[in-house]
């Protein structure tokens, strides 16, 4: 299957998005202009942009902590996600939320979760709606390695898999659960075999390699519609600490470096000049635009009003 | 009025909810064939099918967080939880998913679920079926928590939960499921809606009242019914719904008598009680009381098997006329001083 340059080139510009909202917001910290924390997942572009831009605005998704690159995947704008991030009233969560649970149900994101693996029992609620209701579209659940040893994951698959429910399950494998090496939390090499307990399709793909995982997600979408929930693992790795506050003992700078060298976004830029010969003119323009949409989304959020105090009783039910 | 029992009620409450709305669905442990563990949904699966009447594995976790996920989405699931004991397999998705999901978004959506789940000692069932943990999630805001005394308030609090667009914990009382009580008939039912948050008086008095919810409300009406042979009027105020919680029917009863008994059969320690108390403590009603305000609940011990134990470690109609014997000399001993 061929990726049109349009797609390829779509992939970089949001690719180039995350990555300039997550220096941004780095640098924001830097300068003690947030509270909080926040998980990056610079070098891990590729996985959230390749599967959230092969999803229709109707699919769900379910993201992780480190999910800035799974909501602008899906679509969300970046100026609710920065107002957010800086705890604004414009924020996609009236700034309750802040970066841990980015949402925006009306590109069908459900929600960042705070709780590893808190995602995957809601992927099988929401994706129990789109079978009850018989609609065409699919819920992706992102997690991390981490995520797959907790109970709720074999819980959550299993149940997934005796309803026949249209889930991608999305593994990124970024090889530490915080500072713990996957070697350390399991006894298996590819998690994707975890998927033969229930009957259940899984693969492993590179994780850096985003027209790869565009496709195999396009395919997995209308597998899951025939056939029921699949596992697909993405490995890759974060080159930041797990969070703000992260001293990185547990890994060497020449992992850290050798895992740079196979950045997600110059290998996609390589792939665009010399295989499909787009003019570095082209690839530039989208670089500045990419730069200017995250400067006018941290204006609009510096800009933004902060949240009531005298209201937030009234957000806790629903009427 | 009909007589039908608790069991009846609930049972009819889901049905008339799953007749009427068809995005209400049922799920949980062995409520299909087998009818659920206490023959609550007996008839449901040959009336609604699989579709909507879903046996799920044993596992509580996905139970209750696929429901909130489904809620989040369009649907208004019915979640069973076996044995009330078994909240504590679904706490995630309870207490950070189901019960932040509004709030942390930003107050997007809606949770629109119930989760029914039988609660209380009595069976025999020993130590890790046979809790009320009720304080736990009231704990949580985001939560609302409901549990019925008669079948006439299981009906209409049932229906009204399925329709409320909130995570609600709907705390059924294992040793009622057999009691009989007075119904509308199904066909009057469309109207028999008890809205959350409404406390009810089910005996009026003027010297006591005793303050309580579930099954403990049975046991009080029999305790009141003999303290009346002695010429004590008791007021029974059941609260029915502990989240959110009438606090003025609460704060007008106390007022009233001036003497206050509180009953559960949760332990007492951390116990919702304490709640109540503070409620009438920290209301204008503080300056009606003429005793201090008593708590009778569960020991603070885990439900013990012999049944002798078992019965004694929670309240029982005899232990609550007791304390409110003691509760009226009090007075007397304070009137005395003065």
């Amino acid at each position: 299957m061929a990726v049109s340059d349009t797609v390829l080139l779509e992939l970089y510009r949001k690719m180039q998005q995350t990555r300039f909202f997550e220096e941004t917001a780095a640098h924001l910290f830097s300068l003690g202009k947030v509270h909080g924390t926040a998980h990056f997942c610079i070098g891990e572009e590729a996985s959230g942009i390749g599967v959230g831009h092969a999803l229709k605005n109707e699919d769900y998704i379910l993201q992780t902590h480190r999910g800035h690159g799974q909501a602008i995947g899906k679509g969300m704008d970046m100026k609710r996600m920065m107002a957010e991030f800086l705890g604004k009233e414009t924020g996609c969560c009236k700034g309750y939320g802040g970066c841990m649970h980015i949402a925006d149900f009306s590109v069908g994101s459900l929600g960042a979760n705070g709780i590893v693996g808190g995602g995957l029992s809601l992927a099988v609620g929401a994706a129990l709606t789109q079978q009850y209701l018989g609609k065409n579209n699919v819920t992706v659940c992102f997690f991390g390695d981490g995520a797959t040893n907790q109970g709720i994951f074999h819980e959550s698959l299993n149940l997934a898999s005796v309803w026949k429910l249209p889930v991608i399950f999305v593994c990124t494998n970024n090889l530490y659960g915080m500072s713990t090496h996957v070697s350390k939390a399991m006894n298996i090499t590819d998690i994707a075999v975890r998927a033969a307990s229930y009957n259940m399709k899984g693969i492993s793909l590179d994780g850096n390699d985003v027209i790869t995982i565009y496709k195999e997600t396009l395919q997995a979408r209308d597998y899951v519609l025939q056939h029921g929930p699949m596992l697909m693992v993405l490995n890759t790795y974060r080159w930041m600490g797990h969070s703000k506050s992260d001293a990185q003992l547990y890994r060497t700078k020449e992992e850290v470096d050798e895992w740079k060298n196979r950045d997600p976004i110059k290998q996609l830029r390589k792939t665009l000049l010399e295989e499909r010969h787009i003019p570095v003119k082209k690839i530039e323009e989208i670089d500045q635009e990419a730069e200017i949409d995250v400067e006018q989304a941290l204006a609009f959020a510096e800009q933004s009003p902060e949240p009531r105090l005298d209201s937030i009783l009234a957000d806790v039910y629903a009427d | 009025m009909r007589e039908i029992t608790y069991a009846d009620a609930i049972r009819e409450a889901m049905s008339e909810e799953m007749r009427r709305d068809s995005r209400v669905i049922f799920i949980g442990e062995d409520i299909g064939v087998y009818g659920g563990a206490f023959g609550v949904s007996r008839g449901m699966l040959e009336e609604f099918g699989e579709t909507r009447v879903r046996d799920t594995p044993i596992s509580e976790a996905v139970i209750v967080g696929a429901a909130a996920g489904a809620a989040m989405t369009g649907l208004r699931p019915i979640a069973e939880l076996m044995f009330s004991d078994f909240i504590t397999l679904a706490m995630d998705q309870l207490v950070n998913q189901a019960a932040k999901n509004r709030f942390q978004f930003g107050s997007q959506g809606a949770i629109p679920l119930v989760i029914r789940t039988p609660a209380g000692s009595g069976t025999g069932a020993a130590a890790q079926h046979s809790q009320s943990l009720e304080a736990w999630v009231c704990h949580v805001p985001g939560l609302k928590v409901v549990i019925p005394s008669t079948p006439y308030d299981a009906k209409g609090l049932l229906k009204a939960a399925v329709r409320d667009n909130n995570p609600v914990l709907f705390f059924e009382q294992k040793l009622l499921y057999r009691t009989k009580g007075e119904v509308p008939e199904p066909e009057l039912s469309e109207d028999h809606i008890i809205p959350l948050g409404k406390a009810d008086i089910k005996r009026s008095g003027h010297d006591l009242t005793i303050i309580s919810y579930g099954r403990m409300v049975q046991e009080s009406l029999k305790a009141a019914e003999k303290l009346a042979g002695i010429g004590i009027d008791t007021e029974v105020l059941d609260i029915r719904t502990l989240v959110p919680m009438d606090r003025q029917a609460v704060i007008a009863s106390a007022k009233k008598t001036g003497r206050v008994l509180i009953v559960h059969e949760a332990v007492k320690t951390g116990g919702f009680g304490g709640e109540i108390v503070s409620t009438i403590a920290d209301s204008e009603a503080f300056f009606y009381l003429d005793a201090p305000i008593k708590r009778l609940c569960g020991l603070d011990v885990p439900i013990p098997y012999n049944p002798g134990l078992e019965a004694g470690v929670v309240p029982s109609s005899a232990a609550i006329y007791t304390s409110a014997l003691e509760l009226m000399e009090q007075r007397q001993l304070m009137q005395g001083a003065t």
